[in-house]
């Protein structure tokens, strides 16, 4: 594993590392994969009777569904989280250089405190009888109060509330990049907003673009307690899909098929990614 | 033009503080249910210091949240300069590794440690989630500490080995001084990313070691209660001190 040149101090520090990421990060999933191909006993939680039938099992429209439902889930949360965040790392973008630090703390204090809380906290607005309706009905702009919780509203709302930071970032790091000039030069030569916005400000932030996708739409497709509590677990998403095969069902190795298929899933996006980042450096380069 | 902007950064700023302002504000309401403001009250402070599960639950959190974030912190930082300074065979397969971890969704780390502890018989409880928390900080750690060292002038290092520095002085005297910012950078947000974990923890948790976020849970989807609020707004207090604190700390370093 090492070369013969290096010190007892490099052997400790690759060593422990490496054991680590082994133990508790390699064989564990190498362990989903196998059970992934066993059958559930009836005695024992796992049997050792290798087959494929939890893949098949897998391709029941039913199933299919719970996948689909979750995809669209999380990429209609990265769009959301996208959309609402351009515009806002873009200004902060440009403001003067000694806020920025400041502005940007801001946004990330709110995610020092628990997701959890922050989730349960949205239920105390958007309940029926909560913030948001009281003010809009105070307001007049409604006359019946809107019924949000337990739709798929709701869902959107904390989803898009709990993970909007991991667009913001990224798309401010690379907003901030784009050289001013650029945007004064295609002025001068009479570019109007949009044109400025579609032909310079977005080609040019791309990696932004395509890092914050990526930091929404992971997460969400794996997540499971905020659709639940603002959702009522309608909708079932591959998340609690995964959590009650293992604790409530106990069928171990069906989840773990399940778990496999969503890994697969995130791994082809993640080179997809890797693909398209390297489209943008050569694109810059040339 | 401008006034549009500034307003649309400041709704938004405004909404994402809300959800907290709103908890703060009902953790001292007299009224139990309604949303209406009942008057001033101290009384969800006094109950939840009396309800000792969700003490205990707390100080549970902060133990396994400190514990697991400075051994994170031990192995990332370790890691980080190992990756960075030396080749041995396996450092791509290490690399891939700590990437895939990153961008795993957290409940297929979660189910893959279930599954590990199922199989070695370990009970659930305060050692798996140790061990949880600790994997699933350790590469941000590496992460947080590989962005500074890229920036590190290796000179610097080549300069000491030719003056006799050992292996081991080298990291303590020369890297460790130069890497810290990133190091704390990485033990406070392994801090918080342990804290704060409901997935991974919702798995390897047992009956004989409760966490925060999993009681929370629990009790949220039985009905809400004040104390949570309290509670909620003590955990955010001590946050803000401590984010303070530490940004205080590294401008003094830098200093």
């Amino acid at each position: 594993m090492l070369n013969n040149s290096l010190s007892r101090f490099a052997i400790v520090s690759i060593g422990i590392i490496f054991v680590w990421i082994v133990l508790f990060a390699f064989l564990p999933q190498l362990l989903v994969f196998i059970a992934s191909f066993l059958t559930k006993g009836s005695q024992q939680m796992i049997e050792f009777e290798g087959n494929l039938e939890n893949y098949t099992r897998l391709a029941d429209p039913i199933y299919l569904k719970i996948f689909w439902d979750s995809f669209v889930l999380a990429l209609i949360t990265a769009l959301l989280c996208l959309v609402i965040a351009y515009p806002f790392a873009a200004i902060l973008a440009r403001t003067s250089v000694q806020w920025r630090p400041i502005l940007l703390i801001l946004i990330i204090i709110p995610f020092w405190t628990s997701s959890l809380v922050r989730t349960y906290a949205l239920i105390a607005i958007i309940k029926t009888k909560g913030l948001l309706n009281a003010l809009l009905l105070w307001l007049g702009i409604i006359s019946a109060p809107l019924e949000l919780m337990y739709t798929e509203t709701a869902v959107f709302i904390g989803m898009v509330y709990t993970l909007l930071p991991f667009m913001i970032l990224p798309l401010f790091a690379s907003i901030e990049k784009i050289d001013p000039r650029l945007l004064e030069a295609a002025g001068d030569l009479g570019a109007g907003f949009w044109n400025k916005l579609v032909k310079i400000t977005i080609p040019l932030t791309m990696p932004g673009i395509i890092a914050g996708f990526m930091l929404v739409f992971l997460p969400a497709l794996g997540m499971f307690y905020i659709p639940d509590l603002l959702g009522g677990a309608k909708n079932l998403i591959i998340g609690s899909f995964i959590r009650n095969q293992f604790l409530t069902f106990r069928d171990w190795p069906f989840g773990s098929a399940a778990s496999m298929l969503l890994t697969f899933l995130m791994l082809a996006l993640v080179a997809v990614y890797y693909r398209s980042q390297k489209v943008v450096e050569s694109k810059d380069s040339a | 033009m401008k006034t549009i902007k500034a307003s649309y950064a400041l709704i938004i700023y405004f909404l994402l503080y809300l959800p907290i302002g709103i908890l703060i504000i009902y953790s001292f309401n007299a009224s139990k249910y309604s949303t209406e403001w009942k008057g001033f009250t101290l009384d969800w402070y006094d109950k939840l210091l009396q309800n000792d599960s969700l003490i205990e639950a707390a100080m549970n959190s902060l133990t396994i949240a400190l514990f697991s974030s400075l051994i994170a912190t031990a192995i990332g930082t370790l890691g980080a300069v190992a990756l960075y300074r030396y080749t041995f065979y396996g450092k791509k397969f290490l690399q891939s590794m700590i990437y895939i971890l990153i961008v795993s969704p957290e409940i297929v780390m979660g189910i893959s440690l279930l599954m590990l502890f199922a199989a070695t018989t370990l009970p659930l409880g305060f050692w798996t989630l140790l061990i949880a928390h600790i994997t699933l900080c350790v590469p941000f750690v590496i992460v947080t500490v590989a962005t500074r060292l890229a920036g590190f002038d290796k000179s610097i290092i080549e300069a000491a080995k030719d003056l006799g520095a050992e292996e081991f002085t080298t990291f303590y005297a020369i890297i460790l001084p130069n890497i810290l910012p990133a190091v704390i950078a990485g033990f406070l947000l392994s801090f918080t990313l342990s804290l704060d974990d409901v997935i991974i923890s919702f798995f390897v948790t047992g009956p004989s070691y409760e966490i925060l976020p999993i009681k929370i849970y629990s009790m949220v989807r039985l009905g809400v209660k004040p104390e949570i609020n309290a509670l909620c707004t003590i955990m955010f207090v001590f946050t803000i001190i401590v984010v303070l604190l530490s940004q205080f700390l590294l401008k003094e370093r830098q200093k």
